[in-house]
């Protein structure tokens, strides 16, 4: 069967992984092409890299990045910030996504799902969602988590995969940064309409959040930043223990032979 | 040299980059001298059935392939692999390179009722059934990764290795000289390229 997937995150700005709390004070981490050999040799399941660069010229800097990364590890690729076009997706798939993530792009224009699935297929296609709750509502943010947009997250994620997203992130801001643990009710309530795999981000602090994640058979996989950045949750040993709960994990074979 | 056939059809960066990171000679190539020098040949692709194997078609490589696929190891990877089949079910009956007894069916019946998703996407174990060279460095139950909505069928006699995933998933199949992977190697993490230095090994 299918292993629940493991997936650290980084974001990635002027060519440096960085990572907010509550997506604001951003700190600078370290290099990103480091950072994807140490998870590769961890046992990462995939990796996610989010482009969160302002400017259009350091745009280049970041394909450049991910060039790197892609020509010497060799697990699933996600990528995703400042996807609004086709052009966009071609752009990172070329330089070794296998995976394209899109959010604010497709809330100014959903076709932007539907034509990405029809020429790149469901799988390659990951709707993002930041979602917070307004007034015991789920909504839909943008940019980043800084605009309110208004749209129902449930409606969303249903829209979203009828529209051909073939998985989704789940984002919530209420707990993101907070390491008090996974939003679970959230994330049940978006896995509820969507038929497609849930990943879940946002507040994992201990390898015990994981372990209380997976217990819930919607969710697929769990995204974190920087707890793994920092090596407060070493990926290794958080696979190790949740194997011991009896949550189905890809273990790490080794492969020194392989990496250096 | 490894020649990867290039006929339009999905993206080769990963698998480039796996074969040379093992420090294999390699060129992606849509030309019959380079397909008949070369001392292996992979066949790539994602994608629809019908759609890769008109583009195929239109390459002309199609008799090379055949003639070469006697005479040195050929590896086909997931859409590359179904290829190598008879014939395929996938939005109307399509037929393939014939190189493996079989047929490539749609899964989503197979799951009806299990809560199954389709696509198979993720890590999945392979259970290895008859060994072979190609598995040389890898043991039994390694996980590798899959994408694809599609499985080969009937071909029981060619599986070395299957995934539990409603069915016995065939993972990696041998006739001869030909090898097809359901799973993508150059996305399975270390055991994915010690099944690509095996296979160069060959």
């Amino acid at each position: 069967m299918i292993t629940k997937r493991i997936i650290p995150c980084l974001d990635v700005r002027d060519g440096r992984v960085v990572k907010g709390v509550n997506f604001e004070g951003l700190r600078d981490m370290a290099d990103p092409v480091e950072m994807a050999r140490y998870y590769n040799r961890s046992g990462a399941d995939e990796l996610v890299f989010y482009d969160i660069t302002a400017s259009v010229e350091k745009r280049a800097l970041f394909t450049d990045v991910l060039r790197r990364v892609a020509s010497e590890i060799f697990i699933p690729l996600t990528v995703g910030g400042g996807i609004n076009t086709l052009d966009d997706f071609d752009r990172v798939l070329k330089c070794g996504a296998d995976k394209v993530s899109v959010n604010s792009g497709a809330i100014r224009s959903p076709a932007l799902i539907d034509e990405a699935a029809r020429r790149y297929g469901s799988q390659c296609v990951v709707l993002s969602m930041d979602v917070r709750r307004v007034d015991g509502e789920l909504h839909i943010f943008a940019r980043g988590g800084r605009d309110d947009t208004g749209i129902d997250a449930l409606e969303w994620a249903r829209q979203g995969v009828e529209r051909g997203a073939g998985e989704l992130v789940v984002n919530s801001i209420d707990t993101d940064g907070v390491k008090n643990g996974f939003d679970l009710e959230m994330l049940d309530a978006i896995a509820a309409v969507a038929p497609v795999p849930i990943i879940a981000s946002g507040g994992a602090g201990c390898m015990e959040d994981f372990a209380r994640l997976f217990t819930h058979p919607g969710i697929d996989a769990g995204l974190a930043a920087s707890i793994f950045h920092t090596r407060q949750v070493e990926i290794g040993q958080l696979k190790q223990y949740l194997a011991r709960q009896g949550v189905e994990m890809r273990l790490a074979k080794g492969g020194a032979d392989l990496w250096n | 040299m490894i020649a990867i056939v290039d006929y339009g059809v999905g993206n080769l960066f990963s698998l480039r980059s796996s074969l040379e990171y093992l420090g294999c000679d390699v060129c992606v190539t849509a030309r019959a001298s380079e397909l008949r020098s070369a001392s292996h040949i992979i066949l790539p692709g994602v994608g629809a059935f019908g759609d890769a194997v008109a583009r195929l078609q239109d390459t002309g490589l199609v008799p090379i392939l055949r003639e070469q696929a006697q005479k040195k190891p050929l590896l086909g990877i997931c859409l590359g692999m179904q290829l190598l089949f008879d014939s395929s079910l996938e939005f109307g009956l399509h037929t393939g390179l014939g190189l493996i007894p079989g047929q490539v069916r749609p899964l989503a019946p197979r799951l009806e009722g299990s809560g199954l998703k389709v696509p198979h996407m993720g890590w999945n174990r392979l259970e290895i059934l008859q060994n072979d060279p190609i598995f040389r460095d890898v043991e039994n139950g390694e996980y590798v990764y899959y994408v694809h909505s599609f499985y080969a069928a009937d071909c029981a006699g060619s599986t070395l290795a299957t995934s539990p995933y409603g069915v016995a998933v065939p993972g990696m199949v041998k006739r001869g000289l030909v090898y097809g992977a359901q799973f993508h190697p150059e996305k399975s993490g270390d055991t994915g390229l010690r099944i690509l230095r095996a296979f160069a090994g060959l």
